[in-house]
């Protein structure tokens, strides 16, 4: 898969050997992600939410099998579906919903909402709501990193849409002449907006990252072991100063597009190929790993998911008692 | 001053403007195409990657977003990048990362971030490189929320607030008048800045206010002196920066001549002279003797052709017959 072959392989990982804390600590961040869109699929549809909001239901395993292989100091950009990257990142769902509420203890003052939470203080260098808006700042950030020889890596996550972009091919460009310690994740959901994959894209995604000497790897993202390996392989080489590399991840988002993309609006995908996704849920995969490996019993995953959805719950009281921003916050932080 | 000035080129202002500031604060990296061997396709840059190495001046591929995008990303993290965008024409391909990244992910983050970058680009028609590398795009920037744009004019304040822009916190455009390059002016020694948002009064008048920004400076002094000889005292001014903008100095100015030109190199249409006699008017309206005259770039694409493009630019002798034509 690599175009590279003199790419050192992180020889002594096996997914497989990890120990019981990350798996299960995979489980609770992926159950996080789930309750926590499930819940602003709730407070959307009872008008308690507005604005817009693209919900990252179905992907769990790719935002938490990448961030698990990041230190705390490194950087990620995300996306307009950005709610999950948040949240593996270590974001806080207090703060995540007051902003999606627009209340002022939210993450960005209210000022940002769901497309553009940003928290510097965890290397969350924002989500974006500009379709490959993300891929320059992840890619200056690693320049950054480059420069000041932190040994910090940059990750950017971007969808399929963004690799008909022109950004896309700029940045990497200069990832890869540079060597920039920059992680390009791909998650592939098959469809940008309401536009397949197939009907947008001309050859694949992996070959226009090797097109520029871009080592890559595709992997089952709906398999957070698939992933977390992947990731672990980009962040080697992108600590090593072996520059950037690639990793196409395959999966599918259950919900619309966005709140306003439900059920049969648009009528660009069937209900079979939803159920046949939906049959392959990242959750209860690795629950079933878990389970048969023996790492845990049904009880202990039911109490983290009872801990999740009591984290969720009080962190939506949090949001609702929160203040609006004062109005004249409206004129603050428009300048440095 | 009692200090004797030497005299620059606007050109050699802004290379000592970045070699000094490079030399202060190793956050400063710059990159851009051909800015580092080739010293940049106006010389603007010559000498710094041999003073700093190629660490802090680098070539880039011709990609003007991708660029932008990545002096977005290293400001955020502590990097304080200066990027050449060759020509103010260039700018469009990079209107993304400029306007929806740069200028507003400050505000987005309810002010967890600041985006501390200049972006330097030349700008102004004469060079006969008609209608792609010509333009005067400033305006633009100006109405983005975020921005802060700078232009000046003489080498004294091309260094000065160059160094004003690389030591603020917010994305700056930075955009050089790329036919004055060789102009020549008195400079002050030693390390001095120059705030964004301070204007200049280049000469005192009584009679007429003329408001000039970048390369308009000089037809405008030029067209003063001629009136100078009618007895007739123009004020010139130049407020430098665009965003922000001196409006007290603008105002005070058309209050006490009661005349006022302004003239800018941009298209006129939507332009920044619209804007400045909008707020000249708001400022001074009951001081007004006429209303506010404007001359900007004529409202089409620039010509090749000397002869058309001369047309299209405001020149001193537009300037000099607009001024009387308002006073008579």
């Amino acid at each position: 898969m690599t175009a590279k072959a003199s790419i050192p392989e992180l020889k002594t990982l096996d997914v497989h050997r990890l120990s019981d804390e990350i798996y299960l600590e995979m489980y609770r961040r992926m159950v996080l992600i789930r309750k926590f869109e499930e819940a602003v699929y709730d407070l959307y549809s009872r008008g308690i939410m507005s604005g817009l909001a693209h919900l990252y239901t179905g992907m769990e395993a790719i935002a938490v099998g990448v961030c698990m292989a990041l230190d705390a100091s490194d950087n990620i950009t995300s996306t307009h579906r950005g709610h999950g990257h948040l949240l593996a990142k270590g974001g806080d769902p207090r703060r995540m919903f007051a902003e999606l509420l627009g209340k002022e203890s939210g993450y960005n003052r209210g000022k940002g909402g769901s497309m553009h939470i940003v928290d510097m203080s965890l290397g969350i260098l924002g989500a974006n709501g500009i379709v490959a808006g993300g891929l320059g700042i992840a890619t200056g950030a690693g320049l950054s990193a480059k420069i000041n020889r932190e040994g910090r890596v940059s990750v950017a996550f971007f969808g399929d849409g963004a690799l008909n972009e022109g950004l896309f091919y700029e940045v990497s460009n200069m990832a890869s002449l540079w060597k920039l310690p920059v992680v390009y994740v791909l998650e592939n959901n098959q469809y940008g907006e309401y536009t397949s994959y197939k009907r947008s894209t001309a050859g694949t995604g992996l070959a226009r990252a090797e097109a520029m000497g871009i080592p890559t790897r595709k992997v089952d993202g709906n398999d957070v072991l698939d992933v977390y390996q992947a990731a672990c392989w980009g962040v080697n080489l992108a600590r090593s100063g072996e520059g950037p590399s690639f990793i196409e991840c395959q999966t599918y988002r259950w919900r619309g597009h966005h709140m306003g993309d439900q059920g049969d609006t648009y009528g660009y995908r069937t209900q079979e190929e939803i159920e046949y996704w939906r049959k392959l849920c990242p959750i209860n995969r690795h629950r079933e790993y878990i389970l048969q490996k023996k790492v845990a019993s049904t009880g202990t995953l039911e109490k983290i998911e009872n801990e999740v959805q009591s984290q969720i719950d009080q962190a939506i009281e949090f949001a609702k008692d929160a203040s609006y921003p004062d109005p004249s916050e409206v004129f603050q932080d428009v300048y440095a | 001053m009692s200090t004797p000035k030497r005299t620059i080129t606007i050109r050699e202002a802004i290379n000592e403007a970045l070699r000094e500031e490079m030399r202060r604060d190793p956050k400063i990296f710059i990159m851009g195409e051909d800015i580092g061997v080739a010293g940049g396709v106006f010389k603007v840059t010559a000498g710094l990657l041999d003073e700093f190495g190629p660490e802090r001046v680098f070539d880039t591929p011709i990609a003007e977003a991708g660029i932008v995008g990545l002096a977005i990303g290293a400001a955020m993290t502590g990097m304080r990048p200066i990027v050449e965008i060759m020509f103010s024409d260039f700018t469009t391909l990079a209107s993304d990362q400029i306007v929806n990244q740069a200028a507003k992910l400050r505000y987005m983050s309810g002010g967890q971030c600041k985006v501390p970058m200049v972006i330097r680009t030349a700008m102004g028609a004469r060079r006969r490189a008609a209608a792609q590398h010509s333009q005067s795009l400033h305006a633009w920037f100006a109405h983005i929320p975020g921005l802060k744009v700078v232009l000046p004019a003489t080498p004294e304040d091309a260094k000065g607030l160059l160094k004003g822009a690389i030591r603020d916190d917010n994305p700056v455009l930075f955009m050089e008048p790329k036919m004055m390059y060789s102009q020549k002016g008195p400079i002050p020694e030693g390390d001095y800045t120059i705030p964004l948002g301070v204007g200049r009064v280049h000469r005192t008048g009584k009679d007429a206010t003329v408001i000039c920004t970048s390369s308009m400076l000089y037809p405008s002094l030029e067209a003063a002196d001629r009136l100078a000889a009618e007895n007739i005292q123009v004020e010139v001014i130049d407020p430098r920066t665009i965003s922000p903008l001196d409006d007290e100095l603008l105002i005070q100015s058309a209050r006490k001549t009661g005349h006022v030109l302004v003239v800018d190199e941009g298209y006129q249409s939507f332009g920044v002279t619209a804007e400045i006699a909008a707020r000249i008017m708001q400022g001074a309206f009951n001081y007004l003797d006429h209303p506010v005259r404007r001359l900007g770039a004529a409202d089409v694409p620039v010509p090749f052709s000397p002869s058309l493009e001369d047309l299209t630019i405001p020149s001193a002798d537009r300037i000099y017959s607009t001024i009387k034509d308002m006073l008579t």
